[in-house]
């Protein structure tokens, strides 16, 4: 055998290159079935619906975090301000639960948006830094400001601030984000028979 | 004794593989704009070089030098850096997760490290024995790992400096990266 590979070279090379490959495809395989990492699919499937701010305002370091909590123990799903109703319905949806207000939690006094009082700002870029949707803009030892409609009210920035010169305000209702709020009457499903 | 331990200073300071022989320089001017970012590139690269270097002893002499096949070399190098680097992405995730969501993004990066296939054929370029080749690895990712947290310390300096706008960004990370290189070479001729 090994006289036969000696004077054959290309058989040589395409026998070493074919056996290395798949000794190395061998112990992969086994790799992938010994470590393999058991990942609840719920739990990425949950963690793609959250916005990704990794803000913590929900009480968790992070969104995959808050979404294990959620699937593994029974978490309320309305703790997250960045995502608002349509996150909580969307989650909601895919555990097949009935969608809570959004702001039972977290939330309490409605949608909020960063401010920075520009007299007070040095342009350190602490904030800026930190704010995980990038709705901050400015440059060092350059004025910065929020860019109200990419704020999603996380309140990360305000710790950041070396002048504490951010503060959160409540989103101003205007003719564009008033929301006509249906009457609530206790409705009953037909089918369930049960209250929503 | 003594040579290995000059083998490893050299493969640190005198032969740096960033900063003299420029190898590597993807990660070095990619990861090294946050030093924990550059930290754990750095880890995940020394345990790669270390374990190539073994492995790569060990495909050469057992299987390339018995059937007259060194000229392929490099094609079998690069087979074997990817399965090598495969499975300590594996191994890492299921025994250690929190190492692996610090190095995770990195360790499919380490494959395209041209370091890493570098020090692998220098090993067998210059006959090295199988302790030489793990010395020369290991020290080659320990001098990769200083100059990698040395540079992204530096850069994070001068994100906060006042650079002219010409020079912004990987313009001026460049400057300085051949700036560190013509410090390191006052090394020549330390061992």
């Amino acid at each position: 055998m090994y006289a036969l590979l000696i004077s054959y070279p290309l058989l040589s090379a395409l026998v070493a290159l074919g056996s290395l490959a798949l000794l190395f495809g061998g112990v992969l395989g086994f790799a992938a079935v010994r470590f393999r990492v058991e990942s609840n699919p719920i739990v990425n499937q949950v963690d793609e619906l959250l916005p990704q701010s990794q803000c913590g305002q929900c009480g968790y370091p992070g969104c995959v975090n808050y979404a294990e909590a959620i699937v593994n123990n029974d978490e309320a799903i309305n703790k997250c301000p960045p995502g608002g109703q349509s996150t909580v319905n969307a989650i909601a949806e895919l555990l097949g639960v009935e969608a809570p207000a959004s702001d039972e939690e977290g939330t309490a006094s409605g949608p909020v948006i960063a401010y920075i009082d520009e007299t007070d700002c040095y342009g350190c870029t602490k904030c800026l830094r930190t704010c995980p949707v990038d709705a901050i803009i400015g440059a060092t030892k350059q004025m910065h400001t929020v860019i109200d409609t990419d704020c999603t009210g996380c309140g990360l920035c305000v710790d950041t601030c070396s002048t504490n010169c951010i503060s959160m305000y409540p989103v101003p209702v205007t003719t564009k984000n008033w929301v006509w709020e249906l009457p609530e009457y206790p409705v009953v499903m037909a089918r369930a028979g049960k209250k929503v | 004794m003594f040579s290995d331990a000059a083998l490893l200073l050299s493969a640190i300071l005198v032969n740096n593989f960033v900063l003299s022989q420029f190898l590597g320089l993807c990660p070095f001017m990619g990861v090294s704009n946050k030093v924990e970012t550059a930290i754990g590139m750095a880890a995940a690269t020394t345990f790669v070089l270390t374990l190539a270097s073994a492995c790569g002893y060990l495909v050469y002499h057992l299987l390339l030098v018995p059937l007259g096949l060194e000229y392929l070399k490099t094609i079998f190098f690069i087979l074997m850096i990817a399965s090598v680097v495969q499975l300590t992405k594996m191994i890492i995730e299921k025994t250690s997760p929190i190492l692996y969501r610090v190095l995770g993004v990195f360790l499919p990066l380490i494959t395209s490290n041209c370091a890493v296939l570098g020090v692998v054929l220098q090993n067998t370029a210059k006959e090295h024995t199988f302790l030489q080749s793990l010395i020369w690895g290991f020290g080659g990712a320990l001098g990769f790992s200083l100059v990698l947290v040395l540079f992204s310390s530096m850069r994070e300096r001068i994100a906060a400096a006042d650079v002219p706008v010409s020079l912004q960004g990987t313009a001026i990370g460049m400057v300085t990266a051949s700036l560190i290189s013509l410090a390191f070479m006052g090394f020549a001729g330390l061992v």
